[in-house]
């Protein structure tokens, strides 16, 4: 076989570079026009790209080198000291381990949309009302959910209630006052919001693998189970190494669900709470562009692991 | 046996899976009909006494949620036709021409989706300050404008599968860059256009930070921040803040039940951009 093909190259290799020229000349001559035409199309995107991404990050840069408090005419040159106190102060890094919680729960989250995905990608009784109502909660407001979840986590709440209908009523206690549980009710309530976008995802990379190989699969006596093992698992691969990745920079970066509900009180505070706290409520602009830059450092290093772990071209769910 | 069995766990999953999505909704419902007498002497999943309006009808007055209606309307309208503009414009430059600092603006684009927006805040407050843009409408807008980068990539992923040939036909009709974007370039996105649409309309009525830093004037409430208002003047009226709950959730519900497959279409290929 391999011997044929090298033989049968040699003569078609001239013709292909022929087409290939031909090609890019006819490609070329639609370079028509005035050069400037791609600069004009340009042009906005770009000043908006520079003017809201690229000052600030640089001027994040220099502001951690400051002890800026965000209004005084001068900034003070501080060199690394923001950094160190991010590093030594233990209040200061204390916050990365309420990320742990949240971290944890997004596994729980992504088991559970595997599952269910899973689950619905095989034919289901009203499939489309269980699709819907998994996946709704991801579109809600965030400061609806904040208030529903305030509300089922309240003293005498619905949690409360369901408890005491269980009979486990004696289980209760402040699910956000208390300094060892208010992370677990803030995570569970990031599943509740976040798990119907990766059961959606999943879902859409589970059936955009071929009928057939189910179906041969079947022919060969194989079960659910050796489905999901064989067949499945391996298809969804990229997206839940997405999903991973994309758990651990979220984790780090939880902001809306803790910053409605608790404020970040009760130990509760996060890194990007206590960031923009640093900020605009105690005016340490210095310290908090030196926070910002740390956690910028963080997610690019995840990304470019992401990179080279996972394979661009491989997440293709289009 | 095993079949029926396993038949029953995955409903049985299923359904209870549904309920715990959905009894924290359910209570706030009924919770939203019971007046405040009744909201206090009624536990969580007692029915209300009768279907009354009275708190919505405060929610909505006294919440001001018409006025975050109109606000949130209009920076909706006005983000999403920008993004569509220049999302497409800058789609159109990058995968049709060839020039130079082509690579860079690409890399550019690329390395800004990798900030995490929240975060940069701290140093794009100085900027919007700067713009003398603070306090303004102005603000939230151009920085829904400025920081979608992933509506671009959308745009440039599907302007691939659109034949370089139709461009090629359309000059030799005399069209110049100006047209070909318009008439050809333009209706033949429509599809990533719709996605754009969806995802982005949905982020900008759910958005609560960047209003909630940059438009802190009262009559200035957008949906989320004129929610989020309600633990001050509501804070011990439960029956109330459900009802503004409700409001705010009510639109969403109607988009989801009309656009459904449009939506999860969107959602996956716009997540894994």
């Amino acid at each position: 076989m391999t011997s044929t093909r090298e033989l049968a190259q040699p003569p078609a290799r001239p013709l292909l570079k022929k087409k290939s020229a031909l090609l890019t000349s006819r490609r070329r001559r639609t370079g028509w026009g005035w050069r400037g035409t791609p600069y004009v199309f340009l042009a906005l995107p770009v000043l908006l790209l520079v003017l809201f991404t690229y000052v600030p990050v640089a001027n994040m840069f220099w502001y951690s080198l400051t002890d800026w408090d965000g209004l005084d005419k001068t900034k003070t040159f501080v060199g690394i000291d923001n950094y160190v106190s991010v590093f030594t102060r233990p209040e200061l890094f204390r916050v990365f381990f309420v990320s742990l919680y949240y971290f944890a729960a997004s596994f729980i989250q992504m088991a559970l949309a595997l599952y269910f995905a899973t689950i619905l990608s095989f034919s289901t009784r009203f499939r489309n009302l269980f699709k819907g109502i998994l996946f709704f909660p991801y579109l809600v407001n965030g400061v609806a959910i904040g208030f529903i979840f305030l509300y089922f986590f309240r003293p005498d709440g619905t949690l409360d209630a369901l408890l005491d209908i269980v009979g486990l009523g004696d289980l209760s206690r402040p699910w956000l006052g208390d300094r060892d549980v208010v992370n677990f009710s803030l995570a569970s309530t990031s599943i509740w919001r976040y798990m119907g976008l990766n059961f959606v995802l999943f879902l859409g990379a589970i059936q955009s693998i071929p009928n057939q190989l189910y179906e041969a699969a079947e022919l060969d006596g194989a079960n659910r189970w050796q489905q999901f093992r064989f067949i499945i698992a391996p298809g969804i691969k990229p997206i839940i190494g997405l999903s991973f990745i994309l758990a651990i920079s979220g984790s780090l970066a939880v902001f809306e669900i803790p910053f409605i509900m608790t404020g970040g009180s009760n130990g509760s505070e996060t890194f990007v709470i206590q960031t923009v706290n640093s900020a605009f409520k105690f005016s340490k602009v210095g310290l908090a562009s030196a926070m910002a830059v740390v956690l910028l450092a963080i997610v690019l290093v995840i990304t470019w692991i992401q990179r080279k772990l996972v394979p661009e071209e491989k997440v293709n769910l289009t | 046996m095993t079949a029926l069995s396993a038949k029953t766990g995955k409903y049985l999953s299923l359904v209870l899976a549904s309920i715990l999505t959905l009894l924290p909704i359910v209570v706030i419902v009924m919770a939203s009909f019971k007046t405040t007498d009744e909201f206090q002497d009624s536990g969580p999943f007692d029915l209300p006494g009768s279907l009354s309006f009275a708190n919505y009808v405060t929610a909505f007055t006294k919440g001001r949620m018409l006025e975050a209606f109109v606000n949130t309307t209009f920076i909706l309208l006005v983000s999403v036709t920008g993004t569509i503009i220049i999302g497409t414009m800058a789609a159109y430059a990058l995968d049709r021409f060839e020039f130079r600092f082509k690579k860079t603006v690409v890399v550019a684009f690329l390395l800004a989706t990798l900030v995490p927006g929240v975060t940069t805040q701290v140093a794009t407050f100085q900027v919007v300050n700067n713009l003398g843009l603070f306090n303004t409408r102005g603000a939230v807008i151009a920085l829904f404008l400025g920081t979608d980068i992933v509506s671009i990539y959308i745009f440039i992923q599907f302007m691939r599968s659109i034949p370089k040939e139709l461009d090629e036909a359309a000059v030799l009709d005399g069209a110049n860059h100006l047209t070909i974007y318009r008439r050809i370039i333009l209706p033949l996105l429509k599809p990533a256009i719709a996605t754009v649409i969806i995802i982005k309309g949905i982020a900008i009525y759910n958005e609560f930070y960047i209003p909630f830093l940059y438009m802190p004037g009262r009559d200035l409430g957008v949906i989320s921040t004129s929610l989020f208002r309600f633990k001050g003047p509501f804070g011990a009226q439960w029956e109330i803040i459900a009802a503004g709950v409700i409001i705010v959730m009510i639109p969403t519900l109607i988009v989801f039940l009309a656009l459904q497959r449009f939506i999860y279409n969107g959602f996956t290929s716009g997540a894994t951009k």
